[in-house]
């Protein structure tokens, strides 16, 4: 049997190609610019050069459960229910907790190195380990199987209740440690005295994360959709089958 | 021919209740997996002050424990012979079914806390004055009512899938984590120990009031197409 | 530097994730692209 589909086209496009090329400058950069051309903070000496990952990883993750969280209530409100936006919501889900997981070690790591310890239950870092587990479950969720349409009812759904479960965390965090004494802890971000090339490297951190995830969100997205085709596809052929035995 | 909201939720609480009256997993298998729990629990910390100190937490960890079973069983009973599915097709209206699989979860959890708590003065030490007890009793029910209207809304999501077992709790613990806070440091307010006060309690079951409001409503308006194929 | 094997853990794992999940999308891209006709792909 032939198929007189061609089946040539890949899933890079002119944008993604563009994002992926800033990508590759950036973090370039940010790599030499990170550890070797930027000077040693006073405080916190050649530590500070953790934040130059750390800080942009940060933001993209958060940035990342943002749009999950958008993707999946345009879809629960769109009137054609477009599958597009739930693949966007479960791509941008999936480099989020990729992003988070970094988040959470390089920060860990970085405050081994600054306060001495891997971990303290800051309101800010508990909120974000709740949010990576709660990402995990809504990536099991996608997982669960059924039709594209199913998991796109589930998981918008378990995303908008996350949006809810965030903020409540968040606030019985702050609430439990305020009853407790204040870790008296050096705070990354704010002691450190930043030059113009410390700044630059930082910036274009953050610049150069965002177009990494917008090139792995358009290509995961692009790639659950061939994904759901094919399955679709399957379905089809299957049905087909079937009448053409039950004709005959 | 439609039935309301609230006829609807009191049949399905009633017919569930009734299935575990009759089946009696929860007084033959969930309570004494939950008292046996609370024994557990002195073996590991093994000291009276620091159980005394602690009582709260444990009662309420015991509690999420259970519940995870609680909530497969419950809806178990209605995936088993497509019970679910039969419903749906009626067009039985899922508000209906989420309060009324809601408020049999609360009625069995409330069951299950009275033993624990009773086990935690017996076993722990812990006393509760008048004042402690209102506080505690308002908590209880804030608490449960929040457990019960979640354990609902994910377990209607897992019903039927495979791997629910093991999902379930990966979905629920971190949404109940602001309930095991709050509802810890009430309790923990109400037997007044490590020195805290009564008074302090109140500002932890408001959050639970809060959790249980935003959950309830969250679960009206998307248990629907939840359980929806 | 100080701390030279926690800052390089730290851009070891980060740049090791990042060109992992990366280089993971391109290959299964492509082996997907191959399969799936030209008209499931609406990007193109």
């Amino acid at each position: 049997m032939t198929t007189a589909t061609v089946n040539s086209k890949g899933v890079g496009t002119p944008t993604t190609r563009i994002y992926g090329a800033l990508a590759i400058v950036a973090l370039g950069w940010v790599l030499l610019g990170g550890l070797f051309f930027t000077p040693e903070d006073v405080v916190q000496g050649d530590a500070v050069r953790i934040m130059y990952v750390h800080v942009p990883t940060a933001w993209v993750a958060y940035l990342a459960f943002i749009v999950t969280g958008i993707a999946s209530a345009c879809w629960l409100i769109g009137k054609k229910h477009s599958l597009g936006f739930d693949r966007v919501a479960g791509a941008s889900a999936e480099v989020g907790v990729v992003f988070m997981a970094m988040t959470l070690l390089s920060g860990s790591l970085w405050g081994r190195i600054t306060w001495g310890t891997y971990w303290v239950w800051d309101p800010r870092l508990t909120t974000t380990a709740f949010l990576f587990v709660t990402y995990v479950g809504y990536l099991a969720v996608r997982g669960l199987g059924g039709s594209p349409e199913q998991r796109a009812r589930r998981s918008s759904v378990i995303a908008l209740l996350a949006v809810l479960e965030i903020p409540l965390v968040h606030f019985s965090v702050v609430l439990w440690r305020s009853l407790h004494q204040q870790a008296s802890v050096l705070s990354p971000d704010g002691d450190i005295k930043m030059d113009g090339l410390m700044l630059f490297t930082l910036l274009f951190g953050v610049f150069g994360f965002s177009v990494l995830f917008a090139w792995l969100v358009s290509h995961r997205q692009r790639i659950m959709a061939m994904q759901d085709a094919l399955q679709t596809n399957a379905l089809d052929a299957a049905v087909s089958e079937r009448l053409r035995e039950a004709q005959v | 021919m439609s039935m309301s909201v609230s006829r609807v939720a009191r049949a399905v609480a009633a017919k569930d209740l009734r299935i575990e009256l009759r089946t009696r997993v929860v007084t033959n298998q969930v309570l004494p997996f939950s008292g046996l729990v609370m024994i557990m629990f002195a073996f590991a910390l093994d000291s009276d002050d620091v159980l005394q100190r602690v009582a709260g937490g444990l009662v309420w960890l015991a509690t999420l424990f259970s519940m995870f079973i609680l909530v497969q069983r419950t809806f178990a009973v209605e995936t088993y012979d497509g019970a679910l599915d039969s419903l749906r097709v009626a067009g039985v209206q899922p508000q209906g079914i989420f309060l009324g699989k809601s408020l049999a979860l609360f009625i069995e959890l409330l069951v299950l806390e009275v033993v624990l708590f009773i086990s935690a003065v017996v076993l722990y030490r812990v006393s509760v004055g008048g004042l402690g007890a209102v506080l505690l009793v308002t908590c209880v029910l804030c608490a449960t009512a929040g457990l019960a209207f979640v354990g609902t809304l994910y377990g209607g999501l897992t019903a039927g899938a495979r791997g629910r077992e093991t999902l379930l709790p990966l979905l629920l613990l971190p949404v109940v984590a602001p309930v095991l806070i709050c509802a810890t440091r009430a309790t923990e307010s109400a037997f007044e120990s490590g020195g805290v006060t009564v008074g302090e309690g109140w500002a932890w079951v408001a959050v639970l009031a809060t959790f249980a409001c935003v959950f309830g409503l969250g679960g009206l308006l998307s248990f629907g197409s939840l359980i929806e194929e | 530097m100080n701390h030279a094997g926690f800052i390089i853990a730290t851009y070891g794992v980060t740049f090791g994730a990042v060109i992992g999940l990366a280089a993971y999308a391109i290959k299964q891209g492509r082996e997907l692209s191959r399969k799936v006709p030209d008209k499931d792909k609406p990007w193109t």
